[in-house]
């Protein structure tokens, strides 16, 4: 691994977790590192946190900014949400999250 | 019954200036949506967010840019039927084409552009087991009609204005309403917060926050609803009818059934003219796709632009088309 890319596990929603590899200085978050692994995370929004679709749920312990007011609002439209629940689009790739383990959302219709 | 030369599906950005480039060729346009109000994306997720990337405007409001382009088009008197959703189009001659909206009204044109973005937007459905099997049958996603909860007993879930306000709405209408919520604060409008959070100290809504819908139950039509709630754990609610709030997504929806050769949602253009594999259909916007597509406004602005022009063509084979500059001819409108 070079010095600026970190790895993150994605758990799909059939239980497959795909290893990750994302750079981080290109200010990626993890939405689109998502899509770019061609995992389905729909990211309608483009990364405003206007949409909720690319909501996950963190398995690791990292310590991870609050979510704004605008995810906490995003989340409320965002369906099965725990206290683990963020908006995908609002995690920055970054040293501090290496070894992130999330797990996608169950979406709706 | 509507003519028109171009029927736009989508009143987005794209599909806007496009009535504009056509009205340059002295052809008229018609635009269908199934949101209520012109602008797309643009008015329905996010009016108040700046946009940097257009050309000649450092910043724009979202939902300014779609009032600028309103006005831009005027001259060119485009119809609309908005909140009604394209959802069939027939062939009903050699370069005609009859388009019918899910509320039947029929509009018909020799040029269909699909500038549909997303597709069109259509109320999120909570990812509950069984939940289609009660829809209409004790599950709406949409009050249409308030009366039909008279005397009910009523499950609402959602924290967002519209949630609010059909609580507020039905609460004098339902024999009793509950209202469930993710977390203890609300997104809406002060006020309609302030009014729920009052008929809840009057005991009119049973008010259950940081608690959220987890299961639908019934024998053909809806009997319960399970919840999860931080405070009371799972339990079992008896309701006659649940609406979940949970706001709008776009879907593809019947585009997906016309025919059009569809790549992951997108619709596969020729960038020569952004024409589909079916002659007379065009694709303009966020729903193309092509090699190095990218989905930006202003590339749909140029898709719209040069869409157009292969539209005259097809309409009218032997006319001749000249190209000129605004600066030079100036915007000639229609008079009606």
């Amino acid at each position: 691994m070079s010095e600026d890319t970190i790895n993150v596990t994605v758990i799909d929603r059939e239980g497959k977790g795909h290893e990750i590899e994302a750079p981080t200085d290109m200010n990626f978050n993890l939405m689109e590192i998502c899509k770019a692994s061609d995992l389905p995370v729909e990211g309608i929004c483009g990364g405003m946190a206007l949409c909720a679709s690319c909501h996950v749920y963190v398995l690791s312990e990292h310590e991870l900014n609050d979510p704004s007011e605008d995810e906490e609002d995003m989340l409320d439209q965002a369906f099965f949400v725990e206290d683990n629940s963020r908006l995908s689009c609002q995690i920055k790739i970054s040293k501090a999250i290496d070894g992130l383990k999330v797990k996608l959302a169950p979406v709706g219709e | 019954m509507i003519n028109t030369d171009i029927l736009i599906v989508g009143a987005g950005p794209v599909g806007l200036f496009t009535v504009f480039e056509a009205g340059l060729l002295k052809m008229r346009c018609h635009l269908v949506d199934s949101l209520p109000i012109p602008g797309g994306q643009l008015a329905e997720i996010y009016p108040k967010k700046p946009i940097y990337d257009i050309p000649g405007y450092p910043t724009v409001l979202a939902g300014e840019l779609v009032n600028n382009l309103m006005e831009q088009i005027k001259p060119f008197k485009p119809g609309f039927t908005l909140g009604e959703r394209a959802e069939k189009i027939e062939k009903i001659d050699e370069k005609l084409y009859e388009l019918t909206t899910n509320k039947g009204t029929k509009i018909q044109a020799p040029v269909i552009a699909i500038a549909a973005g997303l597709g069109c937007f259509e109320p999120r459905k909570p990812p509950i087991e069984d939940i289609d099997k009660f829809e209409e049958k004790g599950i709406d996603y949409i009050v249409k009609d308030p009366e039909k909860f008279r005397n009910k007993k009523l499950l609402i879930a959602g924290g967002g204005d519209s949630a609010l306000d059909w609580t507020i709405e039905l609460a004098d209408i339902a024999s009793e309403i509950t209202l469930i919520h993710r977390r203890t604060s609300f997104r809406g409008a002060l006020d309609s917060v302030d009014k729920v959070l009052a008929l809840a100290k009057d005991k009119k809504v049973h008010l259950i926050t940081q608690a959220q819908a987890i299961g639908v139950h019934g024998n053909g039509v809806l009997r319960e609803v399970k919840i999860k709630s931080k405070e009371l754990g799972e339990f079992s609610k008896e309701v006659d009818n649940f609406i979940p709030l949970f706001g709008l997504s776009p879907k593809l929806g019947p585009i997906a059934e016309w025919g059009l050769n569809i790549n992951r949602s997108s619709i596969s253009v020729n960038t020569e003219d952004y024409s589909t594999n079916i002659p007379g259909i065009y694709a303009i916007g966020d729903i193309n796709d092509y090699p190095g597509k990218l989905k930006l406004i202003l590339c749909g602005f140029h898709e719209g632009t040069l869409m157009v022009q292969s539209a005259f063509k097809y309409i009218y084979p032997d006319a001749k088309l000249s190209f000129k500059y605004t600066t030079v001819a100036g915007v000639n409108g229609f008079e009606e």
